[in-house]
């Protein structure tokens, strides 16, 4: 599904990434781990189609299609979800409004008519439960004014509306409580099937008892430096990542 | 040089003009106004045009506007065709009382001296001479002694026509009136208008008024609305520009406002080759209010310069001004925003602020917000911003799958929208809102779309995003 082969990424003429590949297939949850700073938003970016992260080298494809060739939008309606480390402020462009465009922009690039308002909004409702978050966010403005871990699981929401067959949620665990943590889990499980693949990077193995991968990588430096399964991640946790630095 | 002889030229053909025909221009006058006209003229003569040494000019260069030769008519022209023709306005749900400037002169279906079942009086600045004489003496009196530059002179000295309206104590406005300027001329126009308005005690109005070109040719217009304020009174005023981009708009109002006197006033540059909006409120009684807002969308090479100085004079006084504006290509936009608290105005709140998005590199923004403050129980913030696009909420929309246009114009649109909410007669501003949405779209044109006065039928528009609930 996902192919990444000897990935070379920059940003401001600073190699970020080096050599970097790794496959995923469809039905297979990946968790990519590492020390900060070590590049794995640099490559979830890379794989979203930020502009400011320069692939140098290397090639990313999916479903067959050379990613660089496609605009970010574009990937997205290929089927690619991001949910940001960070997700972004923005103030005036209501919740609602937001995901409806999003998802209407996406139909239109598959051929589909706009979605019809009744089924809009019963997805909305059945998202809404699912990730936790009521009214009084999703008719605010995107993110402003959110905690912490309410941006977080609003990706998780919007991650549910859009439906992706790709989904890439860079360390949404992080400043979530323990109930938000199985709320998204219980998100991405939903949206586990054989068709489809999830990347979740992370730093904490607690989130990968409830989001069981079939692997998990190490990045260091920006290259994968060693890859198992499950088990991995409990080695880190317990030694860290010193005796994997050479 | 060339430059400089041309403008001198202006000055002179308008002197020139002046000598001429002064009997004609006065010819409706009462012996005060004549005065106060005859000193006007004297100072123009001695100010001239205003330019770069003047500190609230500094940014705002009339050169290009100078240069042009311009028509001025000194009596009405005969019109060739029917006023019901002019005035049509397609608004849905817009009740308005519509009354117009057609090429500087008083148009209106209803005759030019109106008192309305509401009892509110509307008609020609020409026909308030006769009946409320004293009170246009005193508009000449006031404008004549304000020294502040050569265009107020220059309006003094030429502004014959215009709109009068007058709503007595204790009167609500029970419909919205509306102002139309048009400008359609085949050759440059130079238009001086005084527009006079004066409100009782604890009355109420809405007023709307619209400086539209309905052709391409270039224009002048140098125009001041005072509008008066009694006691307790309330004003909602909308003023909307939309001009071609040959043209430029001189728009001086000054409001005078009384004890418990509540103003809210809302301008929206759509287009414009120069507009330059001086915005005068003076708290002159206890507990006033005032909202000043304004949104400006500029591009091209055109200049939008917004003035607005409040002063408050007395205390327990509140004023708010909030601009906002979008500038693309080689467009320049100024705003100065002056608010002078004087000593005794003690309790006063006074907020401004002013946002600018840059979308190119080679658009520009001076922006000065100045607080002047001698009062020292007072609450005073101010502040300005200058961007871009937010690159990272850009990604962000795109990364759920919005197009860069459309990610584009959701976020001026938003920025816009604090401004346009504002408007708080819903057909107005849904109106305006799907024009704010056409200009961010580069769809409007100032002729065959016309704003809000419409000779054609105007196809709704449809966006391939809805807009409607951001
Ligand atoms: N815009 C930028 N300009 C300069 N350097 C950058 C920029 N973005 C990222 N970097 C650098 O690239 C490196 C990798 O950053 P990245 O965000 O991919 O790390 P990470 O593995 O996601 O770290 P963390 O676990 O802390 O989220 C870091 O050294 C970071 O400082
Ligand atoms: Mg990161």
């Amino acid at each position: 599904m996902l192919i990444i082969k000897d990935l070379n990424v920059s940003i401001q003429d600073k190699k970020i990434i080096s050599g970097l590949n790794l496959e995923v297939k469809a039905g297979e949850v990946h968790a990519i781990m590492g020390p900060n700073g070590t590049g794995k938003s640099t490559l979830a970016w890379a794989i979203a189609g930020n502009e400011a992260y320069t692939i140098t080298g290397g090639s990313i494809t999916y479903r067959g299609r050379d990613l660089k060739e496609l605009s970010p939008e574009e990937r997205a309606s290929e089927g690619i979800f991001l949910g940001f480390q960070y997700p972004v402020e923005i103030p005036g462009v209501s919740m609602t409004n937001f995901i409806r465009t999003a998802i209407n922009e996406q139909r239109k690039y598959r051929g589909l008519q706009p979605i019809p308002a009744p089924e809009f909004l019963a997805k909305m409702e059945e998202n809404k439960k699912l990730v936790g978050i009521d009214s009084k966010l999703t008719n605010r403005s995107v993110n402003e004014g959110f905690s912490g871990g309410e941006k977080k699981k609003n990706e998780i929401f919007q991650m549910a509306m859009l439906e992706p067959t790709l989904a890439i949620l860079d360390e949404t665990d992080s400043g979530l409580d323990i109930d938000a943590l199985k709320v998204v889990a219980n998100g991405v499980n939903k949206l586990r099937s054989k068709d489809n693949a999830i990347i979740v990077i992370t730093h904490y193995q607690r989130l990968l008892e409830y989001i069981v991968p079939d692997f998990v990588h190490v990045l260091y430096k920006g290259r994968i430096v060693k890859s198992g399964g499950k088990e991995l991640a409990l080695e880190l946790e317990e030694k860290g990542y010193e005796w994997l630095k050479n | 040089m060339e430059q400089i002889v041309k403008t001198m030229s202006l000055k002179e053909q308008l002197s020139d003009q002046f000598q001429r025909h002064r009997d004609i221009i006065g010819r409706n006058d009462t012996p005060l106004i004549a005065q106060a006209r005859e000193q006007a003229f004297h100072r123009f003569m001695e100010q001239g045009f205003p330019s770069d040494h003047l500190e609230r000019w500094r940014n705002t260069d009339l050169k290009r506007t100078l240069s042009l030769d311009y028509d001025q008519d000194i009596v009405a022209p005969a019109l060739n065709t029917e006023v019901s023709n002019l005035l049509r306005c397609n608004i849905p749900h817009f009740d308005t009382f519509l009354v117009s400037l057609y090429n500087g002169w008083y148009i209106s279906e209803n005759g030019s001296w109106i008192t309305r079942p509401d009892g509110i009086v509307i008609g020609s600045l020409a026909q308030a001479i006769k009946h409320f004489s004293t009170l246009v003496e005193e508009s000449f009196a006031r404008i004549g002694q304000a020294t502040r530059n050569g265009l107020e002179a220059l309006n003094n000295a030429f502004a014959q026509d215009g709109i009068f309206i007058y709503v007595p104590d204790h009167v609500s406005a029970d419909q919205t009136i509306q102002i139309v300027s048009m400008v359609d001329h085949d050759r440059n126009l130079l238009l001086q208008n005084r527009n006079l308005i004066i409100m009782g005690k604890n009355s109420r109005l809405k007023l709307v008024h619209c400086d539209d070109s309905l052709n391409q040719q270039p224009s002048f217009t140098n125009t001041i609305t005072e509008i008066l304020l009694g006691e307790g009174a309330v004003i909602d005023h909308y003023k909307l520009q939309n001009i071609n981009d040959n043209s430029s708009v001189i728009s001086t109002t000054l409001f005078h406002q009384e004890a418990n006197s509540q103003l809210s006033t809302h301008v929206t540059v759509l287009n414009g080759g120069l507009i330059r909006n001086d915005i005068y409120v003076d708290m002159e009684g206890e507990n006033c209010t005032s909202d000043i807002c304004g949104l400006y969308l500029v591009d091209k090479n055109q200049h939008v310069d917004n003035q607005v100085q409040v002063n408050h004079l007395k205390p327990y006084g509140t004023s708010n001004q909030l601009f906002k504006g979008i500038i693309d290509d080689h467009a320049r936009a100024v705003f100065n925003g002056h608010v002078h608290v004087h000593r005794n105005a003690q309790k006063t709140n006074a907020y401004q602020s002013n946002k600018n998005i840059l979308l190119t590199d080679k658009a520009t923004v001076n922006t000065k917000p100045f607080l002047e403050i001698y009062a020292d129980d007072v609450k005073c913030s101010h502040g300005a911003t200058v961007g871009q696009l937010d690159q990272e909420a850009l990604f962000y929309i795109r990364s759920r799958g919005i197009s860069y246009d459309n990610a584009r114009l959701l976020l001026m649109y938003a920025f816009a929208a604090e401004v346009i909410n504002k408007i708080t007669i819903e057909p107005l501003r849904l109106r305006m809102d799907d024009l704010v949405k056409k200009r961010l779209r580069g769809e409007l044109s100032i002729c065959d779309q016309c704003v809000l006065h419409c000779r054609t039928k105007e196809n709704t528009v449809s966006f391939d995003i809805d807009m409607s609930k951001i």
